[in-house]
């Protein structure tokens, strides 16, 4: 007894003029290994109580080196790696690559293909923020959208897999064009998904737009403004939702996306809120951009003439496009030979996540999840 | 554009135009200072990536590239400055936040420094490993093995 009391009284001479239990800061870890970190992305929040006072990523953790690989396979051969980067948008990824690579060979994809292209990619956009509505609205407490999304993002995956055999890592586009012609039914396939789905966008809105949870769990959580958007290079949706009028595919119209009249959606607050209402207009876009495409799809070659060996000339090509994350660039640069000499992809949830910092700082630990799903990064992409 | 910053910096911006697009070949030493005024007299506010290139048999082994867009004039310009290998460059977080991660790339894969940058350490690979893998020296199997032994445990990742 004397000896524990005596041991006491030594630990309160030991004491600190500022105990630790007192102290306003608290540093916590979340993640890699987390549900609602989409993937094995690690932050390192810094709180005082619940309110996070600022944040770091450490990110790196699904890094395959992917560039490098790059630089030892050749300009064909490294086509189906793209996929693995964004594996909700393969699609996306590999129509960014082989435009590059067209424009270092200098050629470009017939109007057939140019069409499908469009077809796929819109189809992609729509597939990629319907599981990004579904694990958002997931992490925030909403279980429903998650079977509604998913159920109606098999009817793409399957028109996908008619099509290229393959659902997700898709490799659907060549060089110089597509390597295979539609399959019979395909316009039929596509026009009723888009019958199918118009409705169901409406029915998500329905679940969440005005869903009292929702709303206080998304607006004024995650604020970023356009200066900052710009500032810190956010592309995509994120930068539209904070009011900047943005979409490369206005801006600097690639494939024939110059062809189809569509609206960009932007909003206001910059908010989670507004950013959800982003991403569902674009998607009523997208079923707009497919209709126009389908309905128009042009009979002929599917294939531009390009050499079996590819072997652009010496010069270095940037080139992007706007995937459903944001903007998606690659720079190429050829020496001349087979392979490229130097392979430098812009993912956009890699800058995007950039933003997390800004976003959080000021909320709670709670709205920390909400943002990034918001953020809609994908960790194959960021980490490459 | 580039004439008048020709006309004030001499001889040290090369103009130059591949496929349709433009770039220039600056002298490292003018480097901040013309990112500085496209930043904030030409309006290229956006800085979209930053990246290296490396040539090894060149006596200047490493390119370093900026590619640029402005929102205003709907324009992308690439700026490219030549250094040799251990030299360092100044950092252009000053000018974009956002080149905060993506110089911490550069240097993790290529083994740049930036001088002024806020927090110069590597990001995709982790603190402890040694070699810049996009160096053209470093080989596509070559790892770290000394590093993987320790933390994984393991004999070698392959």
């Amino acid at each position: 007894m004397t000896d524990q009391n005596s041991s006491l009284s030594h630990l309160d001479l030991e004491t600190p003029e500022k105990p630790f239990l007192d102290a306003n800061e608290l540093v916590i870890n979340m993640g890699p290994q987390h549900p609602a970190t989409h993937g094995v992305l690690r932050v390192i929040l810094r709180l005082d109580g619940e309110k996070v006072l600022g944040l770091e990523c450490v990110i790196g953790y699904l890094h395959r080196g992917v560039e490098k690989i790059g630089e030892h396979r050749t300009y064909t051969m490294f086509n189906p790696y793209v996929d693995r980067m964004d594996y909700v948008a393969a699609v996306s990824n590999g129509l960014g690559y082989c435009e590059t690579v067209e424009k270092l060979l200098n050629v470009e994809a017939p109007p057939r293909a140019q069409h499908v292209r469009v077809i796929l990619t819109e189809l992609n956009r729509i597939a990629s923020h319907q599981l990004w509505l579904g694990t958002h609205a997931l992490d925030i407490g909403a279980i429903t959208p998650l079977f509604y999304t998913f159920r109606d993002r098999e009817e793409i995956l399957k028109i996908y897999e008619k099509y290229c055999g393959a659902r997700l890592t898709t490799h659907a586009f060549r060089i110089g064009g597509l390597q295979y012609e539609t399959y019979a039914g395909f316009e039929k396939d596509v026009k009723n998904f888009l019958d199918f789905f118009g409705p169901k966008i409406d029915e998500y809105e329905e679940l969440l737009t005005t869903n009292r949870i929702w709303v206080e769990r998304t607006k004024n959580v995650g604020n970023i403004s356009a200066q900052d958007c710009i500032a810190l290079g956010v592309t995509g949706p994120v930068l539209r939702a904070s009011g900047v009028k943005w979409d490369l595919r206005k801006a600097q119209p690639y494939a024939n996306y110059k062809n189809f009249d569509f609206d960009i959606p932007i909003g206001q607050n910059g908010d989670t809120y507004d950013r959800y209402l982003v991403r569902m207009g674009e998607m009523r876009q997208s079923v707009r951009i497919v209709q126009q495409a389908i309905n128009a799809l042009p009979e002929g070659p599917i294939m531009a003439k390009v050499p079996k060996v590819m072997k652009p000339a010496v010069g270095e090509v940037y080139h992007s496009i706007e995937a459903p994350k944001g903007e998606l660039g690659y720079f190429i640069v050829s020496d001349g030979s087979t392979q490229p000499y130097r392979v430098r992809v812009r993912p956009p949830s890699f800058v995007n996540l950039q933003a997390l910092d800004v976003m959080c700082r000021g909320q709670l630990v709670a709205d920390v999840i909400a943002v990034i799903g918001t953020l809609d990064i994908v960790l194959g992409e960021v980490d490459r | 554009m580039v004439e008048k910053l020709r006309r004030s910096y001499g001889s040290g911006i090369e103009a130059l135009t591949y496929a349709g697009q433009n770039y220039m070949v600056v002298d490292r030493s003018l480097i901040p200072e013309i990112l500085r005024v496209l930043c904030h007299q030409e309006q290229f506010d956006y800085c979209v990536d930053i990246t290296a290139v490396h040539y090894p048999k060149r006596e200047k082994q490493f390119d370093v590239l900026w590619i640029l867009y402005s929102y205003a004039r709907n324009e992308r310009i690439r700026v490219t400055a030549q250094i040799r290998d251990g030299e360092s460059i100044p950092s252009s977080v000053p000018i974009w936040t956002g080149a905060n991660w993506l110089e911490r790339e550069v240097y993790d894969m290529f083994g740049i420094k930036f001088d002024g940058h806020p927090d110069m350490k590597r990001i995709l690979l982790p603190d402890g490993w040694k070699g810049h893998p996009l160096r053209k020296d470093y080989g596509i199997l070559q790892q770290d093995n000394e590093w993987v032994q320790i933390n994984l445990g393991i004999e070698s990742g392959q």
